[in-house]
């Protein structure tokens, strides 16, 4: 039964998927396909999807494949079942946190854990800009995406020098989208 | 009740803004969670991101999870998650019923593409405030470089590691060289 298997599927990626949804993609990927839901052409139009659109990138695609499966029933039984493992596991962290926090060798662990994971972060945002800022094609440098990129730079980091708080990453996003209406046309 | 709606409506604010995956939505929790709100304070904040990358599924649903249940228990928690949740899933159960094309409508793609940007900024943003408020001593530092320098490799040559093994082998060193540093701790504590 189809929503029996959804929600074995997405359990399965909701409690193995760790790293983020960069690294949950291959496993999805894997579940998607080993019961056949999907061919790899229509699984990776949905990945496009759920990358361009708000929110989660996982719960996302559990969403899309679950509608896609079985309607409304399969999107929110795909949805559940998705969040579940972490919702239950943080809830259980949370709930112990203060008492394993006061732990000296787990302050040791987080110490290290903390700085590698802001390196990680770090890693991650100069990628994103440095790849969808500097676009060669045919050998030569495209310029709308690099000032597209300067502009939007100069208008986040430039508004926190000007005014207390700088402006908020929901205005950012909206200027963006307009700003990428701009550059390139309706 | 009345804090019930708000985590829900905060939340729901939260999801419909997050684009690009949970490192962008750390800008969107600090600024709406700790500065404005102070649900939570930027320690918490780096401990449960920490906890995030460490526990499986989407970084999103751990931080919701978390302020949730400081502000009012299990139900502030079921709240903010279902906020979260909720744009997206509308979104696209409506776009999976009624656009079979949605990335070849011009103007998305076109939006698309400066929030993109956008997304990149968001991250690089959330990764430099906390550094800002990083302890100054020179062990975290030389984690940070080398994590980052390794993960732009991973990056740039699609190799498949996963972060949670630099995030791991961080927490391994650091709880050597906390060995290391206390020769005496052994007799300390078994006493």
């Amino acid at each position: 039964m189809i929503l029996l298997e959804l929600l074995l599927g997405f359990l399965k990626v909701g409690c193995f998927a760790f790293g983020g949804a960069y690294a949950a993609i291959p496993l999805i990927r894997e579940v998607v396909l080993s019961y056949g839901w999907l061919d790899d052409e229509m699984m990776s139009y949905m990945i496009a999807v759920s990358e361009s659109t708000p929110g989660p990138i996982m719960v996302n695609l559990a969403t899309y494949v679950g509608s896609s499966q079985a309607g409304i029933l399969g999107a929110l039984i795909a949805t559940f079942a998705v969040v579940l493992p972490s919702f239950v596991i943080t809830l259980l962290v949370t709930v112990l946190l203060k008492a394993v926090l006061k732990n000296a060798y787990v302050q040791a662990v987080l110490g290290g854990m903390k700085p590698c994971m802001i390196g990680i972060i770090f890693a991650v945002g100069a990628w994103m800009i440095f790849r969808n800022g500097i676009v060669i094609q045919e050998g030569t440098l495209l310029l709308r995406p690099l000032i597209l990129t300067l502009v939007l730079a100069l208008i986040y980091f430039g508004a926190g020098k000007v005014r207390k708080g700088g402006i908020s990453p929901i205005l950012l996003i909206c200027i963006a989208a307009v700003a990428g209406i701009a550059a390139y046309g309706v | 009740m009345r804090l019930i709606l708000e985590l829900f409506l905060t939340f729901a604010k939260i999801g419909l803004f997050t684009f690009g995956g949970g490192y962008a939505m750390l800008s969107l929790i600090e600024n709406t969670c700790v500065e404005k709100k102070q649900w939570i304070t930027h320690d918490e904040m780096m401990n449960i991101t920490v906890i995030a990358e460490s526990t499986p599924g989407p970084i999103a649903i751990n931080c919701a999870t978390f302020v949730g249940y400081r502000q009012k228990g299990f139900f502030g928690a079921l709240a903010a998650i279902v906020g979260m949740v909720l744009p997206s899933f509308c979104i696209i159960f409506l776009i999976s019923m009624f656009l079979d094309r949605f990335l070849e409508i011009s103007w998305i793609a076109h939006a698309f593409q400066g929030i993109k940007i956008a997304v990149g900024i968001l991250i690089l943003d959330a990764a430099i405030r906390m550094f800002r408020k990083m302890q100054k001593k020179w062990t975290p530092r030389i984690i940070l470089l080398s994590a980052a320098a390794a993960m732009l490799l991973i990056t740039v040559f699609s190799l498949r590691i996963s972060s949670v093994i630099l995030m791991l082998a961080a927490g391994a060193i650091s709880l050597v060289l906390f060995l290391a540093a206390r020769p005496s701790a052994k007799g300390g504590d078994a006493a």
